[in-house]
């Protein structure tokens, strides 16, 4: 056990405690970060229900878990994906009672009671949300990792300029924001993609605010 | 990420006594820096309060004409607010120009007055900080420091505070409120909430163990015309290099903080005297003293144009 890598020292001995405590100690990378002792039994797991694409779920979870990890690992609605999972690249966005977040930045137990929306609540291979439609149209994606966060992004980004909220472009913070090119770019900030997809991810959502307005 | 224990708090009193009696009890509001540093271990609680039930998410009127902001509202719902964008625009620019959409959903007033800093070894664990392991030294001096600060620095760490929103803050005179765990409440105006690391950079603000950030309150409106101009390596989703908080009235006074220089916003209110004269005497007495290294020497000259092509839409506009 003392060959395995560092990480899966600290993860063996989160979970198995005892004698994994005494490799843990002996480390010289652990003793040198000077780390608290290691709890001897994980905390017991919390239950909590939310709904998830119009349905109630129901789980019983470690603390640790993010919303993206329920999401995926234990409801196994894959379309959210792990991108960086530190908030850096959009791909686990989803909807919280309709408002879009990073779902790797928040634990699950965070979210007691939430309506969450997540690609697969958006529309199905039979029945595309006008999004979805858009993005096939205007080939807004390539190897397509990004696309359900880049979805869900611009489908809450037309919701937000519809609310009036303002963005950092704004000329004049107390007007009501456009369906404008500059006004989606900037908002799509915080979802990116390594395949450079962006004008067709715009033309996408221009059609589709074009066809909202 | 290491183990901790979670519960959710009924109120600000039990939850800043909870915090202060609890080894290794910290907050939880909107978690998007928190959880960051906790998957990399540089934060390690051992309990989580969640304060998300604890209410505090609305912008209401204050007795004197200004404005109390509850500490769970969240960044894009403060933007928003037609209140901040009409009477105090800088404070919605600084807020719009930070993070992404996503964040600004879920990040709070008062978590991201408490956000640590972006250092880049401040985030290396394998790598000496002062800021994550008191006494274990600081490698950003003499390592790669372009990001990093330029006044206000110490021999122990030279790391910026990476918020637009206290920017903004600083240049209209904020107050933080906090509840302490015997229920006292205290009012720590925001040019003393934030501290210079001195020999103590892990100590960052004034809060006292356990205390409880309730709201943040703005005076009454002061008028002028409101900027925040955020210079940085991308259009969009990127820390500032240097930005300029201003508030610039017709005769051309006004006031300037400045951010992404020094371990706090940065305001020097005997340099505001200077802002006739224009740009480089504002910006040469703000930064007076300033010791930036090799790699972050163009901040200060970047600041001092910044601040020109703020006080240039001031005249023109």
């Amino acid at each position: 056990m003392a060959d395995l890598p560092e990480l899966d020292i600290s993860r063996r001995g989160m979970l198995g405690g005892g004698t994994a405590t005494v490799v843990i100690a002996a480390s010289p990378v652990a003793a040198a970060q000077d780390k608290e002792p290691m709890q001897a039994d994980p905390p017991a797991p919390i239950p909590l229900s939310f709904e998830v694409n119009g349905e109630k779920r129901d789980l019983t979870l470690d603390s640790r878990t993010t919303l993206l990890d329920a999401l995926r690992e234990h409801l196994h609605l894959t379309g959210t994906k792990k991108g960086c999972d530190h908030g850096q690249c959009g791909a686990c966005t989803v909807l919280v009672d309709g408002v879009r977040i990073n779902s790797c930045l928040t634990l699950a137990v965070m979210h007691q009671g939430d309506r969450i929306t997540t690609i697969e609540g958006l529309g199905t291979p039979d029945r595309l949300h006008p999004m979805q439609a858009a993005f096939v149209q205007h080939d807004g994606y390539q190897c397509g990792y990004c696309t359900p966060g880049q979805i869900c992004s611009a489908v809450a980004v037309l919701d937000e300029i519809g609310r009036g909220v303002p963005s950092y472009v704004a000329a004049d913070l107390t007007e009501r924001p456009r369906m404008t090119d500059i006004e989606m770019r900037e908002r799509m900030s915080g979802n990116i993609c390594r395949c450079g997809a962006y004008s067709n991810i715009a033309e996408a959502m221009a059609q589709v605010a074009g066809e909202r307005a | 990420m290491r183990a901790f224990t979670y519960e959710r708090a009924d109120s600000a009193r039990d939850a800043a006594a909870r915090a202060a009696s609890t080894p290794g009890a910290k907050f939880i509001a909107g978690g998007t820096n928190l959880l960051d540093l906790m998957k990399l271990e540089i934060e390690t609680p051992r309990h989580l309060i969640d304060v998300n039930g604890l209410g505090f998410d609305r912008i209401e009127k204050t007795g004197d004409g200004g404005l109390r902001i509850g500490a769970l509202v969240r960044n894009t719902d403060l933007a928003a607010d037609m209140r901040v964008r009409k009477d105090y625009g800088v404070l919605s620019r600084a807020l719009l120009a930070g993070a992404s959409g996503q964040l600004r959903n879920k990040a709070t007033t008062a978590g991201n007055l408490l956000q640590r800093t972006r250092c880049p070894y401040f985030y290396d664990t394998n790598q000496p900080c002062n800021k994550r392991k008191p006494g274990s030294g600081c490698a950003a001096i003499g390592g790669y420091s372009r990001q990093l600060a330029v006044i206000g620095s110490s021999e122990s760490c030279i790391a910026t505070h990476p918020s637009d929103m206290a920017v903004a803050l600083r240049a209209l005179d904020a107050t933080v409120e906090t509840v302490n765990a015997a229920g006292q409440a205290r009012a720590i105006p925001i040019a003393d909430f934030h501290r210079l690391p001195g020999d103590t950079p892990h100590i960052e603000t004034a809060l006292a163990p356990g205390e409880f950030i309730t709201g943040v309150t703005l005076p009454k409106p002061i008028g002028g015309r409101h900027y925040y101009e955020k210079v940085r390596d991308r259009a969009s989703y990127a820390f500032a290099l240097v930005s300029v908080a201003a508030v610039i009235h017709k005769d051309g006074t006004g006031r300037v903080a400045l951010g992404g220089v020094a371990h706090k916003p940065w305001r020097v209110e005997a340099a505001e005297t200077a802002m006739p004269e224009g740009a480089r005497a504002v910006s040469a007495r703000l930064l007076a003293g300033a010791r930036p290294t090799h790699d972050n020497a163009f901040k200060v000259p970047l600041a001092e144009r910044a601040l020109a092509a703020v006080m240039m839409q001031a005249r023109t506009a």
